[in-house]
């Protein structure tokens, strides 16, 4: 049987061909791009050399501290997601009572659009009618009732809160699945040499879930460098100078003010970052099915 | 040593409950506050709606907020893009899994990889300009399109690995054709993965809304996500219509969760377990 006859190459070309012109294409001539002075200004286009990427580096402009927002919102996002997500899983694997519809209810704010998610939390985080402070208020807390979204102190921190809530049963979901997967031998096996709860967590069941971990961990980190929707929806970026903007936020905003070459010397600079960590995504991803 | 057992399984018990809770309030105030006058609706708690219910927002919302238009709109979009995206991921991961010469298994990497690479939105509208897509519907589709291949096409891909090549060795013996091999023996033994790539492209394009905020300027042709947020930006002082237009977008969502529950988790579960 001649596989090149049985399997047709053509059969993939839609998709490449959708794939390259509308995905990779952007990435590349948005690359050669980011050494002009591409705006909605001016109908010419000159060659500027490193003057878009000098500008993003440089101290006086915001973007250093926009870059390390996102780094900020990726480091703590992750940690947490990964942190909280393993102590639902190690809980939802228990024996509980409508333990479907606690995974499935847990799972859920991951389906809903995060700009929905975000104009809940608009309302909930209010400071004068959300629900979170009047809560605070009724049970006598009230030096608890803050300004969440309003102030630059902890509008950042509550932007993460908000997405930790949305994506933490995403996280939950892959751990149940990885320990689920967990042979029981060992755990037969420890409770003979006489483990306790703690040590079998300890000894068996997060030696054999640091794969999942690790690949938990990319999807967060992955998530994180991109995250768009949920700040855009709860701050946009403020309050005040840059609060809580992160990368693709600034493009956004570099966009509607027709800085296009800055715009599209940020979404490179992004590209490069990620197709280092996509790499290595893939790897892992990839390497037990090439074998079957 | 029982005492002990029983404690801790209640114990794990509220802690699941109280774990749901924090899951489901946010729902609930939605719900609750799409049900009731523009007064209660103000202060945003989790008191139950005083009888008789305000089902008339729901009329308002659709009527003020041209909800049918951007639901025919969200609908479209996500037709599309499910029929386009699952049959071209289909084709795409078949051949690449069945026929693994070096070539191809470079193709299918650089097709993967957009699981991880972010768009350059910006150098993205010249694309689009270039070929008279931009502020089209049909550019919206091929977008998402493009956007949610890798993912879907590495999703199939592990499933078409565990068809037995027998089947296809089988049917060529017999005289069959590439198109008719594929369609009638290879795609129907594909189901489950097939399902699993429909309710997730679906929810996705459903949600997704940084497309249509770059590159659809006419809001005739905005999809639900973008007009219910600009309906916020009218309405924030109505809380009680803006919570029943949140309602009316994200029900064909949570419709879709309900009834492909199995799916979803097995689809977003897909390579990041090693058993």
């Amino acid at each position: 049987m001649q596989k090149k006859n049985t399997y047709p190459i053509y059969f993939a070309l839609g998709a490449l061909i959708i794939y390259t012109v509308l995905f990779v294409l952007p990435s590349i001539i948005g690359i050669g791009y980011s050494f002009t002075d591409w705006s909605s200004y001016s109908d010419e286009l000159h060659f500027v050399g490193l003057k878009n990427f000098k500008t993003v580096l440089s101290a006086d402009e915001n973007y250093m501290k926009i870059i390390g927002n996102t780094l900020k919102f990726t480091l703590i996002t992750t940690i947490l997601k990964n942190l909280i997500g393993l102590i639902l899983a190690v809980v939802m694997t228990k024996s509980i009572k409508f333990l479907n519809a606690h995974r499935g209810i847990m799972f859920m704010p991951n389906v809903l659009s995060t700009l929905i998610v975000g104009m809940i939390f608009k309302s909930i985080l209010d400071p004068v009618h959300g629900l979170l402070n009047n809560m605070f208020r009724s049970v006598g807390l009230d030096m608890l009732a803050k300004k969440w979204l309003v102030s630059s102190e902890l509008a950042f921190g509550s932007v993460m809160a908000v997405d930790i809530w949305r994506g933490v049963g995403y996280i939950m979901t892959i751990l149940i699945a990885g320990i689920l997967s967990i042979s029981s031998d060992y755990y037969e096996a420890s409770a003979i040499d006489g483990a306790n709860g703690w040590q079998k967590f300890r000894y068996v069941t997060l030696p054999l879930l640091l794969p999942t971990i690790a690949t938990t961990t990319v999807l967060n980190v992955i998530y994180g460098l991109k995250v768009f929707d949920m700040v855009y929806a709860l701050t946009n970026g403020g309050p005040g100078k840059a609060t809580t903007e992160v990368l693709y936020t600034a493009v956004f905003k570099r966009f509607g003010t027709g800085q296009y070459a800055v715009g599209t010397a940020l979404s490179s600079v992004m590209f490069v970052i990620m197709l280092i960590i996509g790499g290595y995504m893939i790897h892992i991803m990839t390497k037990d099915e090439v074998v079957e | 040593m029982k005492i002990k057992k029983t404690l801790q399984n209640i114990i794990t018990n509220i802690l699941a409950w109280i774990f749901s809770a924090i899951c489901l309030i946010p729902l609930l105030l939605i719900l609750f506050n799409s049900m009731k006058d523009k007064k209660a609706a103000a202060e945003m708690n989790l008191h139950l709606p005083n009888l008789p219910i305000q089902l008339q927002n729901y009329m308002v919302v659709i009527e003020k907020g041209k909800l049918a238009q951007s639901f025919l709109n969200s609908l479209l979009y996500s037709t599309g893009s499910v029929i386009l995206c699952v049959l071209l991921a289909s084709l795409a991961a078949y051949v690449l899994s069945r026929n693994q010469s070096k070539l191809n298994k470079f193709l299918y990497m650089y097709l993967v990889m957009g699981i991880a690479l972010p768009i350059n939105y910006v150098a993205l509208t010249k694309v689009l300009m270039a070929l008279h897509l931009n502020n089209t519907r049909i550019g919206i589709i091929l977008l998402y399109t493009a956007m949610q291949l890798p993912f879907m096409t590495f999703l199939i891909h592990g499933f078409v690995a565990k068809i037995p090549t027998e089947l296809d060795e089988a049917a060529v013996i017999d005289g069959c054709g590439p198109t008719r091999l594929f369609f009638t023996i290879i795609l129907p033994l594909l189901k489950p993965a097939i399902a699993t790539a429909v309710v997730l492209t679906f929810l996705n394009t459903w949600n997704e809304f940084v497309s249509p905020l770059y590159f659809l300027n006419s809001s005739d042709m905005w999809p639900m996500t973008l007009s219910v947020y600009n309906f916020f930006g009218m309405y924030f002082k109505d809380w009680n219509l803006v919570c029943a237009d949140i309602l009316l977008t994200s029900l064909p969502v949570i419709l879709v969760y309900l009834l492909g529950q199995k799916y979803i988790v097995a689809g977003m579960t897909t390579g990041a377990v090693k058993g």
